[in-house]
C-alpha cells in the first residue's frame, strides 16, 4: 500500500516536472504542484490583474522599449492607405536614439526644468498644505467651511480648472491683467512669456495639488494622540518644540506616501501644462512627458522612435528615484 | 497649568485673562491671524470655479467684462447643448468612464482582497508591479498602444479608450481595495470558512458587501481619473462626434476660435455633478489612499 502510494506520486512527480518548464520542479518534485493547490485561489484572484497589466502594459511597454532602439517614424511603420498595405519598413539602430537623446541640450534643458518644475511644485503645495492643515487642526470656528472651500480645487475636473485659468490669465481681456490695469500697471503676459509662463504652470499646479496634501496631512495630524501634546506642554515644550518634535515625526508616514506619489505625479503631469501652454512659448514650458507627447503626435514627421526613448528614459529616471526614496526612508527605519 | 499663583507679580487685568484662557487657546489677535489666513486661502481657492460660473452667465461678447453679471443669460447653456456636439461627448465620456470603472473595480478588488489575504509566492513582485506602473509616463506607452489599437481597429472607438483607461485605474484601486480590505477583521473571513465557504465565497459574500464603503470610493476614484484623462483621450479620439469631454472642451478654445462663453458653461455642466459627488465621497478617499500607502 505504502509502497503503491509513494510510487505513484513519484509518477505524477515525474509527470509533473516532464510538463514543468523550470530546474525547480526537478529538483523539488512535486512542489509546483502542491503550490498550485494551495495557493491556486490567490493565483486565480490575482489573475486578471496580472493578465490586464501583461497584455496592455506589458506588451505597450515591452514594444515602446524596442521602438525606442529603432528608427521609426510616421513615413515608415507598417500602415494602411486606402487599399494598398503597405508594411513596415524601420529597422533597429541599436541606442542611436538614446545616444541622440542624451548628447542633445533639448533633452538636458527639458530635464533641467522638469526637476525645477517637480521640486517646486511638491515642496510649496506640501509646506502650503501642511500649514493649512496644522490650521484647521486646531479648534476653530467655520471649520467645515474652510475645509470645504479649500477642498474645492480637488473636486472640480483639473482639465476644467486648467480652462478657468487660461480665462483669468488671457492677455488681452483676463482679469488679472484687467485689475493690473486698473492698478495703474504694466499688464503681464501671464502665458506668453517665458519666465511667466513657468510661474503660472507653477501657480496653477501648486493650487491643484494643496487640497490632495491639506486632505492627506490633516488625516495624519488627527492621528496623533492628543496626549502626547499635553505630556509636552506639561514638560514646557513651546509651540515650535512641539511642532518639530511631535507634529512632524507624526506625520513621517503619510507625508513620505504623498511627497513619493505626488512627486511621481507632478514629474508625469501631462495635462496641466498640455492645455495651459502647451509646451510654449516655444518649449519654454514642455517637461519630459509632454515633449515626447509633441515627438510622436505634433511635430512632423511623427518620431515615435525618439519618443519612445524618451519615454523609456523618464521611466528610468522615476525608478531610480523611488529606488533612491525608498531606501533613504528605510535607512531611517520606515517599514515598507 | 498656567497657574496664577506663580506668577504674583502680574497685573490683575492679565492674571484675570490668564485664568480665561484654557489649554489650547488663543489670544484674540492669534485667532484672528488665524482666521484671517484661512480666510485668504479659501478665497484663493474658491475664486477660479466662481469665477467660471460667474462669465458662464455672461453674455458670450462680455466674457471678459470684469464686471458680475451685468445681463443674465442662460444663452451659453442652451447653445452648448443645443447647438455643438456637446450631449456627444458627455455620452461618449458616460459610456467610457462607466466601463472603465465597472471593470476596473472589479477586478481590482478580487486583487486587493488576495494581497491582502494571502501569503502567496509572487506577491511582493505584484506589490511592487502595481506601485511602479503608477509611475509610467504616458510617452512609454502611448505610441505603442496607439499602434496596439490601431492594428486592431479600436482607435476612435470608446472601447480602445477603456482598455486605455484601465491601464491607468487598475493598479491604483488594487492598491486602494488591499487597504480597504486591511481594515476588515480577519475573524470574520475565518467564520466563514468554518461556516463551509470555500474562498471565493468569503470574498463575494462576507467581504465584499463589508467593503462596500470602498468599493464605492474606488470607483469614485477611477471614474474620476477617466473623467479627466487628457493626453490619451487627445491622441486616440479624432473627429467631433468621437471626442470625450476632455477632448471637446479643447475645441472651443484653440488656435483658431475662442468661444470662451461655450467653453464656461460646458466646463460648469462638467463640473458641478463631478463636485457634488467628489464632496460626498472625499473623507473616505484619502483615509483609503493613505491606509493602502502606509499598510503593507
Amino acid at each position: 500500500m505504502a509502497v503503491e502510494t509513494s510510487q505513484s506520486v513519484a509518477k505524477a512527480a515525474g509527470a509533473e516536472s516532464a510538463r514543468g518548464p523550470g530546474r525547480r520542479t526537478e529538483k523539488n518534485p512535486g512542489r509546483l504542484r502542491r503550490a498550485l493547490s494551495t495557493h491556486w485561489y490567490a493565483w486565480s484572484m490575482v489573475a486578471p490583474v496580472v493578465i490586464v497589466i501583461g497584455v496592455i502594459i506589458g506588451y505597450p511597454l515591452a514594444r515602446g522599449v524596442y521602438l525606442s532602439l529603432t528608427d521609426a517614424n510616421e513615413a515608415n511603420v507598417e500602415r494602411t492607405i486606402g487599399v494598398n498595405h503597405i508594411p513596415a519598413t524601420y529597422e533597429y539602430v541599436g541606442l542611436d536614439n538614446y545616444t541622440a537623446a542624451l548628447t542633445d541640450s533639448v533633452f538636458w534643458d527639458r530635464l533641467g526644468w522638469t526637476l525645477v518644475w517637480t521640486v517646486s511644485c511638491v515642496a510649496l503645495s506640501f509646506t502650503l498644505g501642511l500649514v493649512l492643515a496644522t490650521m484647521l487642526n486646531r479648534k476653530i470656528k467655520g471649520r467645515g467651511f474652510y475645509r470645504m472651500a479649500l477642498v474645492l480645487p480637488w473636486a472640480v475636473p483639473a482639465f476644467v480648472s486648467v480652462f478657468t485659468w487660461r480665462l483669468l490669465f488671457n492677455e488681452r481681456g483676463g482679469l488679472f491683467n484687467k485689475l493690473l490695469a486698473g492698478g495703474g500697471f504694466d499688464t503681464i503676459s501671464w502665458l506668453n512669456d517665458p519666465m511667466w509662463a513657468k510661474i503660472s504652470v507653477i501657480a496653477v499646479n501648486v493650487w491643484l495639488g494643496i487640497p490632495f496634501m491639506l486632505v492627506a496631512l490633516l488625516g495624519g495630524l488627527q492621528s496623533i494622540p492628543g496626549e502626547l501634546y499635553e505630556a509636552a506642554e506639561m514638560d514646557g515644550a513651546s509651540a515650535w518644540q512641539r511642532f518639530r518634535h511631535i507634529t512632524l515625526p507624526g506625520l513621517r508616514s503619510v507625508s513620505s506616501t504623498v511627497v513619493l506619489l505626488s512627486s511621481i505625479w507632478t514629474f508625469n503631469m501631462f495635462p496641466v501644462i498640455f492645455l495651459l501652454t502647451r509646451g510654449g512659448p516655444g518649449d519654454s514650458t514642455e517637461i519630459l512627458v509632454t515633449y515626447a507627447y509633441r515627438l510622436s503626435f505634433v511635430v512632423s514627421p511623427r518620431d515615435f522612435a525618439g519618443s519612445a526613448a524618451w519615454g523609456v528614459l523618464i521611466l528610468l529616471l522615476l525608478s531610480l528615484f523611488a529606488v533612491v526614496y525608498r531606501r533613504a526612508l528605510r535607512k531611517q527605519g520606515e517599514v515598507w | 497649568m498656567s497657574s496664577t499663583h506663580s506668577v504674583p507679580s502680574k497685573s490683575s487685568t492679565e492674571q484675570a485673562r490668564q485664568k480665561v484662557r484654557g489649554r489650547g487657546e488663543r489670544s484674540p489677535l492669534a485667532s484672528v491671524g488665524l482666521h484671517l489666513t484661512l480666510l485668504v486661502a479659501s478665497v484663493i481657492a474658491v475664486f477660479p470655479p466662481l469665477w467660471l460660473v460667474v462669465t458662464s452667465f455672461k453674455p458670450k461678447t462680455e466674457a471678459f467684462d470684469t464686471s458680475l453679471v451685468k445681463d443674465f443669460t442662460l444663452g451659453n447653456y442652451s447653445h452648448v447643448l443645443g447647438e455643438t456636439a456637446f450631449l456627444d461627448w458627455l455620452g461618449n465620456s458616460l459610456l467610457v468612464v462607466g466601463l472603465t470603472t465597472v471593470i476596473g473595480v472589479f477586478i481590482s478588488a478580487t486583487t486587493g482582497y488576495a494581497v491582502s489575504r494571502f501569503r502567496f509566492p509572487g506577491m511582493r513582485p505584484l506589490m511592487w508591479m502595481l506601485l511602479i506602473t503608477q509611475m509610467f509616463p504616458v510617452a512609454v506607452l502611448i505610441v505603442p498602444l496607439y499602434n496596439l489599437l490601431a492594428t486592431l481597429g479600436l482607435l476612435n472607438q470608446p472601447i480602445g479608450l477603456v482598455i486605455t483607461y484601465l491601464t491607468i485605474a487598475v493598479p491604483f484601486c488594487a492598491w486602494m481595495m488591499k487597504g480597504y480590505f486591511d481594515g476588515i477583521p480577519v475573524e470574520i473571513d475565518e467564520a466563514g470558512r468554518v461556516d463551509g465557504l470555500n474562498p471565493f465565497g468569503v470574498f463575494w459574500r462576507l467581504v465584499l458587501p463589508l467593503a462596500r464603503p470602498g468599493l464605492a470610493v474606488t470607483a469614485f476614484y477611477s471614474f474620476i481619473t477617466g473623467w479627466a484623462e487628457v493626453a490619451y483621450a487627445s491622441a486616440f479620439m479624432t473627429g467631433e462626434e468621437n471626442l470625450t469631454l476632455s477632448g471637446g472642451l479643447q475645441s472651443f478654445v484653440n488656435q483658431y476660435t475662442s468661444d470662451w462663453g461655450s467653453l464656461t458653461a460646458a466646463a460648469v455642466i462638467i463640473a458641478v455633478p463631478a463636485a457634488i459627488v467628489f464632496g460626498l465621497a472625499q473623507r473616505h478617499l484619502v483615509s483609503g489612499l493613505t491606509a493602502g500607502a502606509t499598510k503593507s
